[in-house]
């Protein structure tokens, strides 16, 4: 019995030992070239926006190309979420959460399109295009007028309707910043 | 006065009696001329490489709803109604995808850990599994689950094509403190930005504070490898929170100092208030329960005594109590908590019920260990309105009619 309790004490010390250097440490150290690659997030700063711009001309021909067919006609809804042409306010029963009435930023319209869209072939559009697309979104939303160009620079100041629309649950505050 | 419910313990006190009247009313089988049945009189079915239910409960499926344009793009419940215990089948655990199930090959999937750390490090799946893991088994809830109860009127349909975007597993995985730690994080990171190697490249931003606390990164489920519809080869499990977060196929995971606001954390996942205002990053899943048996679709046969069976979970820990009560709300019994109770995780509980053959409502309500305790619809309403779409935990109400038919009501 005693010796029992012995070699269970030797154990608990050997797995404390163990616990203490359980990493194997294999993780490999990441190349710079590696993570540029692959890291795509943008933020509403704009920081990770990459070069290139579009026009609201440009990105109507880009949606009738390949958000049309799901999202109708001007983004007015379809298959897929309506993006455009709200009837309805955020108070009004139903209400209609689109870019226009609820998206706060217009960095997230841009970065959702790169990640996901068009869904039968996402990554086909390249920056140009993506610019041109979001400056089209914005433009049927009445947030841009026609003539503007949309890239790196001017997307993190276009003012969205509803920036100030949500209040952080996490933290408990107002978000103001 | 508790519209028949009994003392939790009732089958444990009378467990004998209530045997001997249910085996004395069946005719017993030894009584007919043969004493074997047609599968006793010739050898069964050899070996199978992976078991499958049997032909006899091919009913038992997840209802599955894709966008008609984008197949990939959708959902499927979990029959919650059909099943028993706490743990869900592997093949029977919820989906909800962007834009379809990827089909990976792991000797060709890596998980980046890069951002405001002095050391980057990138992972490969053979050696990730020689880190140390840990079991766990927690729910995991889709922030959109039951968001039907928010329709003016009770939707009709099985329990779990309703709140069956939930479901419970044993996750196997490494601690996520142990490779951030390696990282070596620099001061100013204060969120993680989770991305999965799907299609849609799905990605979602999480304090640090919780993935330092509690998150893992899960290589199996119930015991197998992690299935591809969940995950596989690696998902992030963030027990409590809402199902966006676990983000499956995970593939990079970004440290910042500020959310990257991403479509799934301001246009969807946020839920809209009365007021115009939305609320956002409303990652717990407060604690909710339903009855399972009997549900919509059951059908009781005559009055006597039926065993009433649910599930409660709490993403703030561990169920304490769930009340039942048979007549619309009026008087609550307290049900059996099936052992042990385990946090952040489904609990069974279950209570019997001498139904006298009239009309009634069947309702439960959860308490967690935080106190919290489950609101009835209308309380939810009067504080969200009914054009939130996510988090919806109201008490779910059943109607028993004369005849034994259930159906879904607000009560």
């Amino acid at each position: 019995m005693f010796m029992r309790k012995c070699a269970l004490f030797v154990l608990l010390i050997s797995f404390n030992v163990f616990s203490q250097e359980k990493d194997p440490n294999l993780g490999q150290p990441a190349t710079l070239e590696i993570i540029e690659r692959w890291n795509i997030d943008v933020f509403p700063s704009g920081k990770g926006l990459p070069e290139g711009q579009g026009t609201v001309h440009a990105g109507k021909k880009i949606y009738k190309a390949y958000c049309l067919s799901c999202h109708g006609l001007d983004g007015t809804g379809d298959s897929a979420d309506e993006l455009a042409g709200a009837a309805h306010s955020l108070t009004d029963k139903p209400p209609d959460k689109i870019i226009g009435t609820y998206w706060p930023y217009a960095t997230t319209i841009f970065d959702f399109i790169r990640r996901s869209m068009p869904l039968n072939a996402p990554g086909i559009l390249n920056n140009n295009e993506l610019y041109a697309v979001t400056a089209y979104l914005l433009y049927l939303n009445d947030i841009i007028d026609k003539n503007r160009i949309i890239n790196a620079n001017t997307l993190p100041k276009v003012q969205m309707p509803n920036r100030y629309g949500f209040i952080d649950i996490y933290q408990k505050k107002i978000m103001n910043d | 006065m508790t519209g028949g419910l009994l003392d939790r313990r009732f089958f444990l006190k009378k467990g004998i009696t209530f045997s001997v009247a249910v085996l004395a009313s069946e005719p017993l089988h030894a009584s007919t001329e043969n004493y074997r049945q047609p599968w006793m009189e010739k050898p069964g079915e050899p070996f199978s490489n992976y078991g499958q239910p049997s032909a006899h409960e091919k009913e038992t499926i997840r209802w599955t709803m894709g966008n008609s344009m984008a197949k990939g793009n959708g959902v499927s419940w979990t029959p919650l109604h059909d099943l028993e215990g706490t743990i869900t089948p592997n093949g029977l655990h919820f989906e909800r995808h962007h834009n379809g199930v990827p089909q990976i090959d792991p000797q060709k999937h890596q998980l980046l850990i890069h951002g405001v750390v002095k050391k980057p490090l990138i992972f490969d799946m053979d050696v990730l599994l020689r880190y140390p893991m840990v079991s766990r088994q927690c729910f995991i809830e889709c922030g959109g689950n039951s968001n039907t109860g928010w329709r003016d009127e009770p939707i009709q349909t099985a329990a779990g094509y309703f709140h069956g975007m939930v479901s419970c597993s044993e996750w196997t995985g490494i601690p996520l403190k142990i490779l951030l730690n390696k990282t070596i994080l620099e001061e100013s990171a204060k969120w993680v930005i989770a991305e999965g190697g799907d299609a849609s490249m799905m990605n979602v931003s999480i304090p640090l504070e919780k993935m330092m606390d509690d998150c893992f990164l899960a290589i199996y489920q119930n015991g197998e490898r992690i299935r591809p519809e969940n995950g596989y080869p690696l998902r992030l499990i963030v027990p409590g929170w809402e199902g966006v977060v676990n983000v499956k196929w995970l593939r990079r995971l970004h440290l910042c100092n500020t959310p990257t606001m991403a479509r799934n954390e301001t246009s969807k996942y946020t839920e809209l208030l009365p007021s115009g205002k939305a609320r956002q990053f409303t990652f717990v899943m407060e604690a909710k329960s339903l009855i399972t048996n009997p549900s919509y679709g059951y059908q009781l046969d005559k009055k006597g005594i039926y065993q009433i069976s649910g599930l409660a979970w709490s993403g703030r820990g561990e169920i304490v109590k769930v009340e039942v009560s048979a007549d619309g709300g009026k008087t609550w019994v307290e049900a059996e908590l099936q052992q042990p109770v385990l946090s952040k995780c489904f609990t069974r509980f279950r209570i019997p019920w001498n139904w006298n053959g009239e009309s009634t409502i069947l309702k439960s309500r959860a308490t967690d260990e935080t106190g919290y305790v489950q609101p009835e619809r209308k309380e939810l309403i009067a504080e969200r309105g009914k054009h939130g779409y996510f988090h919806y935990n109201g008490i779910v109400s059943w109607e028993i009619t004369s005849k034994g038919v259930v159906s879904h009501v607000y009560a």
